[in-house]
C-alpha cells in the first residue's frame, strides 16, 4: 500500500460516512481502479470526472455493492465493509447506500406506474404502512422531487418525459431514505436545457436531507455546478483531487487542463486547421497521464495532484 | 440565393396519429449555403431530427411530410422518384447519426463496410475500395492496419469517425450531422469536431449540424437556426444568435447550460 493521503477532502470534521481506501479492481489484465481513496461525508457532494472507460462507474458500482473490489478496504461509518457481512448489516448498508442511473429509460419498469415504483421500496423497508399512507408518502415524495402528485402518481414510464423520468428515479432512491446518493451521470442522456433543473434537485437534496452526494460525470463543468470537492480520474487513477474552486481554477494536471480546454465555450470558435495539433497534443496528454504514479503532491489546503508516472 | 445548395421552403411534417395528424414541423424554410456549417438547435423533441430524415426522406410512417419543397440545387427532392433519389442519398447527401456508432455492421470488418458503399454507389472494385479506405483512414488518423478490424474493436470516438470517414468517400456535397457526438465524452467530441472542420475546409462539403448544446454549436457553426415546438424561430450569423439572441426562447436556451465558473481564466491554458 502506497502512502497516499487519506483524502482529506472535506473540513475533516465530520466522519465520513463511506470511506474507500486504496481500492484496486482489475478485470484480468485491465486494471480498472487503481488505488483509489476517496470519502463521502453527509450533507456534501463529491464529483468523479473523467472520460469513458476511466474507471467512474466501477468505483460507483463497487460502493453500490454491485460489484467487489480485488484489494483495498471500504469503511462504512468507520466499520469495515470490503467483503460483505451478515443479513442484518448488508440490509442496513444497501438501505443506506442508493443509486440513480445514466438511461432514465431504462431505469423504470414499463409495465408499472408510478406510484408502484415509489411505494414498493417504501413498503419493503417499512417506511410506510397501509393504503393511506402509502399513497400520502409517494405523493410527498413527487411533490418534493418537483412532479405534480395527482397528475403523475397514476402515469406509466412512457408517458413521462426524460426529465419526468430520471425526477422518478430520484424519488424512488430517496424513498428508501438513504444517507448515501451515488448519482452515476444522471444527466448526459438528458436534453442540455433541462439539465440544470435535475441537478440544482440534486444539489437540494444534498442540503435539505444531508445527504452525501457522489456524482459522476464527463462533464466538468456540470460537477462545478453541484460538487464542493471533485476527483478527476483518468485510466483508473486519481489524477487530481480537491476543492472544486481550486481544481477548476488552478488546474495542475495535464489531463485536467486537457479536460477544461474541452468543454464548449462559445466565445471561442474553433480554428481551422486545427485538429492535427489539438489530437496530438490529446495523445500526448493521454500517454502521460497513462502510467501509474505513487508520488502525490498537495498543492493547496485541499488540492492534490499526482505526479507524472514513468512509462514502462 | 446563388450560394444556397439545399433551400427548405415552408416544409411541414405531420405525425399521423389515431387522433388526427401532430404537426412536429411548421412551415420551416431555412437555406444551407456551399462550404457552409449551419446548426440547428432546440429541445428533444422540436422536430429538428424530423426535418434531417424529412430531407432525405426516411422519414417512416406514421410521419407525413404534408407540404414544403427541399431543393438541393433547385431540383426538389420530394417530387424525385425513388430511384433518382437513391443516386442523391449518400451520394450526394450524406449522414451521420447519434447512434452512428451503432450504425456499423457488427459482423463485418471495417474494409468491407467501405467496399459495401463504394461498391453499390460507384461501381468500385475490391482494390479501388481498400484504395479509398486507406485514403479515408489516413484522413480521420487512424492507422491503416485497422482496416481488417471489426467494428467492436474500435472505442465509441473511433467508430464514429469510420462512420465520417465512410460518409466523406462518396465526397458529398452536404453532410447532417444528427447530434453526431452527443454520446460521447467532451475530449473525444472536441477531437471529432476538430478533424470535421478541418475536413470541411479541405473539401469544401456543407454540413447540416443537428444538436440541442447550442456552446458547441456556436463554437462550430457559421450560422444558427433555433427550433422551438416544430418552429423555426430565430436563424442568423453565430454572432448574432449568441452575442444579442432576437427571441426570447433563445436566450432561455443559452442561460440554461452549466458553465464553467470563470472559465475564460482558462483560455491560454491550450493556447
Amino acid at each position: 500500500m502506497n502512502a497516499l493521503p487519506t483524502l482529506a477532502v472535506s473540513d475533516a470534521t465530520a466522519e465520513p460516512v463511506i470511506r474507500l481506501e486504496a481500492i484496486e479492481r482489475s478485470f484480468g489484465l485491465v486494471q480498472a481502479l487503481r488505488s483509489v481513496s476517496l470519502s463521502l461525508r453527509a450533507g456534501r457532494a463529491l464529483a468523479l470526472v473523467g472520460e469513458s472507460g476511466c474507471g467512474k462507474t466501477t468505483c460507483a458500482r463497487i460502493i453500490a455493492r454491485m460489484d467487489t473490489p480485488t484489494a483495498g478496504e471500504m469503511y462504512f461509518r468507520g466499520a469495515t465493509v470490503t467483503k460483505p457481512g451478515l443479513a442484518a448489516e448488508e440490509r442496513a448498508y444497501r438501505r443506506a447506500v442508493q443509486m440513480v442511473f445514466q438511461d432514465p429509460f431504462a431505469s423504470l419498469n414499463p409495465v408499472f406506474s408510478v406510484q408502484h415504483h415509489l411505494a414498493r421500496p417504501l413498503a419493503l423497508h417499512g417506511h410506510a404502512k397501509g393504503k393511506a399512507q402509502l399513497v400520502k408518502r409517494v405523493a410527498d415524495l413527487l411533490a418534493w422531487v418537483g412532479l405534480e402528485p395527482a397528475a403523475t402518481a397514476h402515469k406509466f414510464p412512457h408517458e413521462l418525459s426524460g426529465g419526468q423520468r430520471q425526477r422518478v428515479n430520484i424519488a424512488r432512491a430517496l424513498a428508501v431514505e438513504p444517507e448515501v446518493l451515488v448519482a452515476d451521470e444522471p444527466t448526459s442522456m438528458l436534453d442540455v436545457s433541462i439539465r440544470l433543473g435535475i441537478l440544482d434537485l440534486l444539489a437540494r437534496i444534498k442540503r435539505e436531507r444531508n445527504l452525501a452526494l457522489l456524482y459522476i460525470t464527463h462533464d466538468i463543468a456540470t460537477a462545478a455546478h453541484v460538487a464542493e470537492e471533485v476527483i478527476v480520474m483518468f485510466a483508473g487513477q486519481m489524477v487530481e483531487w480537491g476543492d472544486t474552486k481550486a481544481v477548476i481554477g488552478e488546474a495542475r494536471h495535464p489531463y485536467t487542463r486537457l479536460l477544461l480546454s474541452a468543454v464548449p465555450d462559445p466565445d471561442r470558435p474553433f480554428v481551422p486547421g486545427d485538429s492535427a495539433r489539438f489530437l496530438a497534443h490529446a495523445e500526448q496528454v493521454r500517454a502521460l497521464s497513462r502510467p501509474t504514479s505513487h508520488d502525490v503532491e498537495k498543492v493547496g489546503p485541499n488540492h492534490f495532484v499526482r505526479a507524472l508516472g514513468v512509462s514502462s | 440565393m446563388s450560394d444556397a445548395l439545399l433551400e427548405i421552403r415552408d416544409l411541414s411534417v405531420d405525425y399521423l396519429l389515431d387522433k388526427g395528424a401532430f404537426r412536429a414541423v411548421k412551415n420551416v424554410s431555412f437555406e444551407v449555403r456551399r462550404s457552409e456549417l449551419f446548426g440547428l438547435a432546440g429541445e428533444s423533441g422540436c422536430g429538428k431530427s424530423t426535418i434531417a430524415y424529412a430531407i432525405t426522406r426516411l422519414a417512416k410512417a406514421p410521419a407525413w411530410v404534408a407540404g414544403g419543397e427541399i431543393l438541393l440545387d433547385g431540383q426538389d427532392l420530394l417530387k424525385l422518384p425513388e430511384a433518382a433519389l437513391q443516386k442523391v442519398r449518400w451520394r450526394r447527401i450524406g449522414m451521420v447519426f447519434q447512434s452512428a456508432m451503432n450504425s456499423l455492421n457488427p459482423l463485418m470488418r471495417v474494409e468491407a463496410q467501405f467496399h459495401d458503399v463504394l461498391h453499390r454507389h460507384l461501381g468500385s472494385s475490391r482494390a479501388q475500395s481498400r484504395a479509398r479506405a486507406e485514403e479515408m483512414f489516413k484522413l480521420v488518423g487512424i492507422p491503416l492496419s485497422r482496416l481488417s478490424d471489426y467494428p467492436h474493436q474500435f472505442s465509441g470516438g473511433m467508430r464514429q469517425r469510420i462512420v465520417i470517414a465512410i460518409c466523406l468517400a462518396l465526397k458529398p456535397e452536404l453532410i447532417i450531422m444528427d447530434e453526431p457526438t452527443t454520446a460521447l465524452d467532451v475530449v473525444v467530441q472536441r477531437e471529432i469536431l476538430e478533424q470535421v472542420i478541418d475536413l470541411q475546409r479541405s473539401h469544401g462539403f456543407s454540413v447540416l449540424f443537428i444538436t440541442h448544446d447550442l456552446h458547441l454549436m456556436a463554437q462550430l457553426c457559421h450560422r444558427i437556426g433555433v427550433m422551438l415546438r416544430g418552429e423555426l424561430v430565430e436563424v442568423g450569423d453565430v454572432r448574432q444568435v449568441s452575442r444579442a439572441p432576437a427571441h426570447e426562447y433563445t436566450r432561455k436556451l443559452w442561460s440554461a447550460i452549466p458553465q464553467l465558473p470563470g472559465h475564460s481564466a482558462l483560455r491560454e491554458v491550450l493556447a
